[in-house]
This record gives structure tokens, sequence and C-alpha cells, in this order.
């Protein structure tokens, strides 16, 4: 199916839409987060809508720092990254509205607008001087890296099993019922490939990147007003546009617009429920789980493709 | 004792009000219009819906300075819960608008708060806990502790007490809430037009002064 069967400026409406609607559900997200674990920890928490309050407090607050160009491109980095990997990937499957710009080996593509934010907000937080930055992104570019490998191997793994780079063929093949998803057909593949979502979503077991309680806030620490929100935005979208690829990988897609918000919302969940009762890895001993399990079911799944 | 170290008198009437304007500060990058008395009514309506988010999304930047930084603590916990007001711990200044000074502040420690309180981006309120910072507290006649914070700094909200208990922390927030939701809680725009008042204030206590004019 090609992605042009909207001619160019319904299909801008689209995407704009889209995209403020994933910020606006990441947000949304983020709330729900924060409220389920304040009910888990035995308090009243925040109002779901919090993270909007957030949002808005911190554009309406003004500073006149300077820290050099990188820094303040690093959370545009960011942004970007995130929206380029959501803009990348099918949201709803068969729906050219919702389709975004998939494209044949668009799979490739998606692998690296994962590393880019990540890379640009590494950049730019440095140039912040900081040294807390500079801890939190050496934690973070090693974890991350860590992380990489099993869900480069699970990726390898789906699409060996499509025989397609393409993230709409391989939605494609997952049609026709819950049995013919690749969380059942290639289950090994899955297994590596969420142990790596608790690590790319940096909640508890793998949160010493952002470790909230004792070197600040990580990468962030120097980040304010526009900026901060410009990161928080991103990192709503970002957080949706990873769930929404795991959906298209693992989970058959989604074929309407509440599906895919159900789903998204029960992948996002499979990290913060796992962060609600495990404690917090070291740097080191996060690289070590990863580079375990789930790089040897990843391998495994390589195996049972080729050989099966 | 340590002679060197000179308490400045402390002036009956209070910060000088409506003083002139600290001219190089002053240049719009801090004093937004929207507290202004006479603007019109779509930037008070504007101001006010401002004052609401900012009110509901309290950033407290985590720094204890006396003994009453425990009473911080039980905030968090789930008899107290200062989430549910929208209140969080942030550990960097950048992205603080609230600094609690929590207790008697030794002169040097008072040198941390003021580079800490300026780098935090506007609009900012400091909360005074304790009656370290209202009077002294029993620490009133030590060599090294200042006696009034808001000689140094401006205060938003008094929280009395020896040691206040989170129960008073919290209705100390909420009536900051109040304050700003209402526009009256602008000590920060007091610390910038007023800034050669307290910077001299300022040097008169920390005679080690190695700080900038301002840290930004
Ligand atoms: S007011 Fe009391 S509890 Fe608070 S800092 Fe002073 S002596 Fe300590």
């Amino acid at each position: 199916m090609s992605p042009s069967e909207l001619s160019l400026l319904p299909k801008l409406f689209w995407v704009v839409v889209s995209v403020v609607g994933a910020i606006a559900y990441g947000l949304v997200i983020g709330g729900i987060i924060r409220k389920v674990m304040a009910r888990i920890q035995g308090r009243i928490g925040p109002p779901v809508y919090q993270p909007y309050l957030d949002l808005f407090k911190v554009i309406f607050q003004r500073t006149a720092t300077w820290h050099g160009y990188m820094f303040y491109l690093g959370p545009v980095f960011r942004a970007a990254g995130a929206i380029g990997l959501f803009l990348l990937i099918p949201v709803v499957f068969g729906d050219p509205r919702f389709d975004n710009f998939s494209f044949n080996g668009d799979l490739l593509m998606v692998m690296y607008f994962m590393f880019f934010g990540c890379l640009g907000m590494a950049l730019g937080a440095a140039e912040g001087g900081h040294p807390h930055s500079v801890v939190a992104i050496t934690r973070g570019l090693s974890q991350m890296t860590a992380y990489e490998l099993p869900f480069s191997l699970a990726v390898v793994a789906i699409a060996a099993q499509t025989g397609s780079f393409s993230v709409h063929q391989i939605v494609a093949a997952q049609q026709g019922g819950v049995g013919h998803w690749f969380l059942f057909t290639n289950p090994l593949a899955a297994v590596a490939a969420f142990l790596a979502f608790l690590g790319m979503n940096m909640y508890s077991p793998f949160d010493i990147v952002l470790a909230p309680q004792e070197i600040p806030i990580g990468p962030p620490t120097e980040y304010n007003s526009a900026f901060m929100s410009a990161m928080m935005s991103g990192r709503a979208i970002f957080g949706v546009a990873k769930c929404v690829l795991y959906m298209d990988l693992f989970l058959g897609g989604a074929t309407t617009i509440l599906a895919a918000i159900v789903k998204v919302f029960f992948i996002y969940f499979w990290s913060i429920f796992v962060g609600a009762v495990f404690p917090r890895f070291r740097t080191e001993q996060a690289v070590r789980f990863f580079l375990g399990w789930p790089t040897a079911a990843g391998v495994a799944a390589v195996l049972a493709v080729m050989l099966f | 004792m340590d002679d060197k170290i000179v308490k400045p008198e402390p002036p009956l009437g209070g910060p000088p009000q409506g003083s002139r304007p600290h001219a190089p500060v002053g240049d719009g990058c801090f004093l937004g219009e929207e507290m202004k008395p006479q603007a019109p009514s779509y930037k008070e309506a504007l101001a006010r819906i401002k004052n609401w988010f900012r009110a509901n999304s309290l950033w407290v930047m985590a720094y204890g300075t006396g003994c009453g930084a425990i009473e911080l603590r039980p905030l968090a916990t789930a008899r107290f819960d200062m989430e549910r007001l929208g209140i969080a711990m942030r550990p960097t200044p950048r992205q603080s608008n609230v600094l609690i000074v929590s207790g008697y502040l030794a002169v040097k420690s008072l040198k941390r708060v003021i580079r800490s309180y300026e780098q935090m981006p506007s609009p900012k309120w400091i909360v005074a806990l304790g009656s370290c910072t209202i009077n002294g507290g029993m620490y009133w006649d030590s060599y090294n502790t200042i006696n009034r914070l808001d000689l140094y700094l401006p205060v938003d909200v008094y929280i009395n007490g020896c040691m206040p208990r989170p129960e008073a922390l919290v209705a100390g927030f909420q009536e900051l809430m109040r304050r700003i939701k209402k526009g009256e809680a602008d000590g920060w725009r007091h610390y910038m037009e007023n800034l050669d008042w307290y910077k001299e204030n300022q040097k008169k206590i920390i005679t080690d002064w190695d700080l900038p004019e301002y840290n930004w």
C-alpha cells in the first residue's frame, strides 16, 4: 500500500493531527503513570492532567542564560528524533490518514531515529557543562548500547521471518487474528524485544540514567523554560512512538484508533509495572543484564528463524 | 567568636518600598508585564491563567539548610503526599520555582542560597521555614548565622515554629498557592527592583564576597 493515497495537503493535516494527538496522549500516559505509582505507594497522587500543568508552567518561565548553540539544539534534536520516529511508523494499519510516511526498508530508518534523539541530547547536555549531565550521559549511552543489541536481534529475526524490512509489510504479515501476532509466532524475539523495552523506557530497573534521586535528573540538569517543555513533549511523543513500533512489530498493529490507544497503553505499562516492583540496577549490572538473557533470546530467535 | 563578621543593624522599616528600579537587570527579561496593576483586562486574564498554572505546579528546590529540612521529607510520603498538590522536588535550581529556606542560615550557606536563588528562572518564590528565618530563633545570638532572612532575600511565605510540623508546611504551601493565584506573591519582582538594597545587605554580612553581581 503506497503512503501517497492522500494528496499533500490533507496528508500534512493528518500528520499534524497525529503528532499533536501523540503528544497529548503521551502526556496523559505520564499523568496516569504518576497516579498509578502513587496508588502503589499508598498515596493519593497528582491529578491525571498534572503533566499538562507542568508543561504550561514551564513554558511561562523566563531566564536569560546562555550555554552555546549546541546546548539549545539538544532538546530540538531530541524532539525532532522523536517526531521523525513517530512519522515513520504506521499508527493505524490500512488507514491512509494515520499511515504516516512508511516506506520499504523504513525499519532501518526507525532504528536510526531511535539513536538520533539520544545522541543529539547527549551532545547538547554535554555543552551545558554540568558534571552531573556528563555522568548521566555516560550512563545513558552505555545502557543504550547494551539494550540495542537484543532489540536489533529481535528486529532482524522479525524481518527475516517476514522477508522484509518494511514495518508496513510486517504488520500485514500479522493480520488475520491474534494467533498471527509475532508475539506468539516468534516468542523468542518478543522476549528479547520486550526486555530491551524496559531499558529503552528508562523506568525503574533501568532508571539510573535519569537517577531522579542522586544525580539530579541526568542530562536535563541544566535545561529550563521552553527547552524543558520541548524535552517534556519530546519525551511524551517518544514514549508513544516506541510503543507504536512495538505494537506494529509484535501485536499485529492496529486497525482502529481505539485499538492503537489500548495496545500502546498496555505496552507502556509493561515497563511501569515491572518498574514498580523491581529496584534499580547499576549501570554495569544493567549492561550485564542486557547482554545476558535478552541477547541470548535474540540470538536464539534469529537462529530459529534461519533454521526452521 | 569571630569579630570580623559584622551583623548589620536590622533596619526598622524593612526593605524600601518603590525605590528606583535596578537599571541593567530590568530590561524586560525578568519584569514581565503580567503582574502590573494597570494592565488591560485581556492581559489580566492571561496573567490569571498563567498564575493558575504556576500555582498548581510548584517545583521545589531540594536544598536544606537548617534542622527544618528534616520536615520536608515526610511531605513526600504517603501520609502527607505533597505530589497530590502538584508539588515536586527538583534537584536543580534551573527547574525549580520554590526555594525553601528550611531553618537557620549560616553566613557560609547564605552565599550558596543566594547563588541558587538567582539561578532559578522567574517567577520564583521563597518559603521561609521556622523561627530561625524570622528572628534568628534559638540561634539569635550565634556568631555565624543570620537572624532575618528578608534582609537578604525576598520571602513570600513564612512558616512559623521550631520546628514546624509537615501539616504547617502543607498549610504554608497552600497559602503560597493562594497568593500566587491572586498575583500577590511577587517577592522576585521586589528583589529585582531593589537589587541594590539587597546586594548591599548581602555584602555587609558576607565579608569574603566573591560572587558575581548576579548569578545567571
Ligand atoms: S527554627 Fe528550630 S527547627 Fe528550625 S532551624 Fe531553627 S532551631 Fe532548627
